[in-house]
């Protein structure tokens, strides 16, 4: 039984709420980091402030990016994706073999796109259907794909210095790299999906509550298989660009790239636990890993002392998300566990 | 049974915010006696037991056994007084053996420091052998059914010489053949002289137990009475016997063609089951926790597998494999428990709302964003909510607001047949007439409603029929009007049946 007030003063409750921390971090706690990293950079990193050297940061992490915006999706249901790094290798294998072999430039990208989305599917059927779990399920799938990748290859990098969608890594439309532009449509995209469409919607209620999801009418298992199926294709495309990138196909392309990717999401304010987070924090929490690493760089800091910073920067940042959701730290004396008879 | 006093508690209160949840009540118990405390969900039985175990800390009242005050802060407190509560979940790891459970937190060690597994599994067999039981000690806890594990349970506490034993609910999950084992343990408990309050809502076993019945109503204490000279009839009495209020007061309605058909229908656990709800009819499902109410909900809302048996909407075979389905069909359901399966508290109330009726306001997957709010919009002004509450966290809001937000989903979606597991539990006054006003409105509308609830005048007072389940089935159909708590209690716990037995016997 617990205690109810009367319907006035609850109505007229939260409206009164002096100050809420949590709520104000939420919404543009993490742009003041990185607003605050920006300007720290552009005073003491020499040429950091140049339009040439943002535009590099920007194509640098735009692979990154579009990794995380696909794992922004399926952290939103409450999954997880380790598998996106190895996907990114598979796929641009596939997608290099398919250009040499004479395959359209269009038609190549789109096969590295559906291998990426075939991967998700696997991991999507296998914790939607069988109820696996998504980290053991994707770490399978991970270690799996890598060794595909090489299997392929026979563990050696495919070159073809005449690949018919390197652009796609290196063009430039205008000023602005292509994978810039691959990287703001993919987000765009991804932010109107989850914003303002009836998935999108049925995407934050699997995450926030799968039970209720289910009795409310989503099919919580063809949305939670769907989001696999979106991060594997985000990361199909990820390795074509990676493969355009350095014009060939690289088996161990991609190593590691789901734990930045995971990092830029946990930065960007999604809930590991599912059901809370925005796709524009993630792009934010992506920029903040890159401008952070080049501005690093650019300063001469070694590359180990790179990693220990970065390394901060995560904990520091899931840490203040974390507290946030302390009852303590909005208003002090949380009520009473209430009994029943 | 002696008749001084092994424990006394008195003047025992205790608030959670607003809600007296124990008022002032009192409760004795004598060695070598089953004390039976009866009342309905909510009376406060759990809270004092609570209060006992040292799991909550009293805010008025004495504590005394053998007559000297003690004060119990902790479980542990609670322990060095000889109190121990056999919970209705149990309390052992069932990834152990039952001798590592027995021993648990005061293993032996051998001089070396080492387990000593040859004595741990010795007292085992000791304290198995005190309640006659003879499970080997080697084998592990979870490999037992239910009604051994309880034994070893039983046995940790008469091992560790407690003087006091709460039973909760002891048979809820055993097998007959198990509960007549455990009433065999009883007695030798009760002969070797130790203190036994059983708390139950089984009426047949409290006569076959108890040497008396102490009865809880809302918090406070309405009686005791030694067996022999009460009657069931006597205690359902006191426990339902409060006034009802004009709370319920609704014109009569009239009921239509039938809209909710059930045939046979049956899931893992109850079942089968036929019941019929019209158009702007209001049928309660009333029993006792646990007599598969809300599996019965779930069944014809597709949440759980049905084995046998179907539904019928409108005379159209409604067979959902999920949820979603049942939705197409016209079926509406609030979960009984609104934060662990209604609401997304996270999320706005318009999402809250929408979730189920966005189909509406969607052309090729992109929503109508100003439909929607104006929809939205539009039942929660039917429902009295803020109306700039609109893109709160429906956490943000009371536990009646919530519940009004559960309920507008459906209203948003307009079913035809709404399913509502405890509408009102956790809900202030104003919030329960309001539900019930829009209970009665969606009725008149032509909707058929079928309602579950715990709470005896609400389910009498606000349904036109009334279906009793017990152990997974219908056991009576009672007409509103014309019935009474009493006789809703008798049914819900088989003492009607018990007493029709006693008739053919005599």
């Amino acid at each position: 039984m617990n205690s109810e007030k009367t319907n006035a003063m609850n109505l007229a409750k939260p409206a009164r709420e002096p100050f809420d921390f949590a709520r104000w971090w939420d919404r543009v706690g993490i742009l003041m980091v990185l607003v605050a990293l920006v300007l720290l950079m552009a005073i003491i990193a020499p040429n950091f402030n140049r339009v040439d050297n943002l535009l590099n940061i920007a194509r640098a992490i735009s692979i990154n990016a579009i990794l995380a915006a696909g794992m922004t999706v399926v952290i939103l249901t409450g999954g997880i994706d380790l598998s996106v790094g190895s996907t990114v290798a598979v796929s641009g294998v596939v997608a290099v073999i398919a250009a040499i072999a004479g395959v359209p430039a269009p038609l190549a990208v789109l096969l590295g796109m559906a291998v990426g989305a075939l991967c998700g599917l696997v991991n999507g059927w296998l914790t939607a259907y069988l109820a696996l779990a998504p980290f053991i399920v994707t770490l399978g799938t991970m270690t799996f794909l890598r060794g595909l990748a090489y299997t392929i290859t026979d563990g050696q990098p495919i070159v073809s210095s005449s690949l018919n969608f390197r652009d796609l890594g290196n063009g430039y439309v205008g000023p602005i790299p292509v994978p810039v532009i691959v990287m703001v449509v993919v987000y765009a995209v991804i932010w109107f999906v989850l914003e303002r469409t009836r998935y999108g919607r049925h995407v934050y209620a699997v995450g926030g509550n799968a039970e209720a999801a289910k009795l409310a009418g989503v099919r919580v298992k063809r949305v939670i298989t769907s989001v696999y199926v979106l991060a594997g294709a985000c990361a199909g495309l990820a390795g074509v660009i990676f493969a355009a990138r350095v014009i060939s196909a690289q088996p161990t392309a991609g190593t590691g790239y789901e734990l930045d990717a995971i990092a830029a999401v946990v930065l960007g304010g999604t809930s590991l636990a599912g059901g809370r987070g925005r796709i524009v924090g993630t792009l934010i929490g992506s920029v903040i890993l890159g401008v952070l690493s080049t501005g690093l760089i650019l300063l001469n800091v070694q590359f180990f002392t790179q990693l220990l910073i970065k390394g901060v920067v995560i904990i520091l940042a899931v840490a203040i998300d974390s507290l946030k959701q302390r009852p303590l730290f909005l208003r002090a004396g949380g009520p009473k566990t209430p009994a029943k008879s | 049974m002696s008749h001084h006093p092994l424990l006394t508690l008195e003047g025992i209160s205790k608030r959670f915010g607003a809600t007296l949840a124990l008022n002032d009540v009192r409760f004795d118990l004598r060695a070598g006696e089953v004390h039976a405390l009866m009342g309905e969900n909510g009376a406060g039985k759990s809270t004092l037991m609570k209060i006992l175990a040292g799991n909550i800390e009293r805010d008025a009242g004495a504590i005394r056994i053998d007559g000297q005050a003690v004060d119990i802060r902790s479980p542990r407190d609670a322990a060095r007084h000889g109190i121990a509560i056999i919970h209705q979940e149990l309390n052992t790891v069932p990834e152990m053996t039952v001798a590592e459970n027995l021993a648990l937190g005061r293993e032996p060690k051998t001089r070396f420091g080492m387990l000593d597994r040859a004595l741990m599994e010795k007292d085992a067999r000791d304290k198995l052998a005190r309640i006659h039981c003879s499970i080997d000690p080697r084998r592990k806890l979870g490999s037992l059914s239910v009604g051994m594990q309880q034994m070893v349970e039983i046995a940790r506490a008469v091992g560790e010489n407690a003087r006091v034993l709460v039973l909760d609910e002891p048979t809820a999950a055993l097998s007959r053949a198990e509960a007549i084992e455990l009433y065999k343990l009883i007695d030798q408990m009760r002969a070797a002289g130790v203190g036994m309050i059983y708390i139950s809502h089984r009426m047949e076993e409290v006569w076959r137990l108890a040497d008396r019945v102490t009865v809880f109503r809302d918090g406070t204490y309405v009686g005791t009475g030694i067996r022999e000279e009460i009657s069931p009839a006597d205690v359902v009495r006191m426990m339902v016997g409060r006034t009802v209020a004009d709370l319920y007061h609704h014109e009569p309605r009239v009921a239509g063609r039938p809209l909710l058909t059930v045939k046979g229908l049956a899931g893992a656990a109850v079942g089968p089951v036929d019941l019929t709800v019209h158009a702007g009819e209001v049928v309660c499902m009333a029993g006792l926790i646990g007599s598969g109410r809300t599996e019965v909900g779930r069944l014809i809302f597709g949440a759980d597998a049905r084995t046998q048996g179907h539904v019928e909407i409108g005379g159209r075979v409604s067979a959902p494999a999920d949820p979603a389905e049942a939705i197409a069909d016209g079926i509406g359901m609030v979960p009984e428990n609104r934060k662990e399966e209604g609401l997304f508290l996270d999320h706005s109330v318009e999402d809250n709302v929408a979730i189920s009726s966005l189909d509406r306001f969607v052309s090729t997957g992109v929503i109508r964003r100003r439909e929607r709010r104006a929809a939205v919009l539009g039942e929660m002004e039917r429902l009295r909510l803020r109306l700039n509450a609109v893109d709160l966290p429906v956490k943000a809001l009371s536990g009646g607001n919530q519940q009004k937000a559960a309920l507008a989903r459906w209203l948003l979606r307009d079913c035809d047949v709404l399913i509502l597991d405890e509408p009102t539990r956790g809900v202030d006054i104003g919030a329960k007439r309001e539900i019930y006003e829009q209970i009665d409105g969606l009725a008149r509308a032509g909707k058929a409603i079928l309602v579950i609830s715990s709470d005896l005048p609400e389910a009498i007072g606000i349904s036109d029929r009334l279906l009793v389940m017990r152990e997974g089935r219908i056991v009576a159909e009672l007409e509103s009007s014309r019935t009474s708590e009493e006789d809703v209690m008798l049914h819900a716990t088989g003492t009607a049946a018990r007493a029709a037995n006693m008739g053919e016997q005599a």
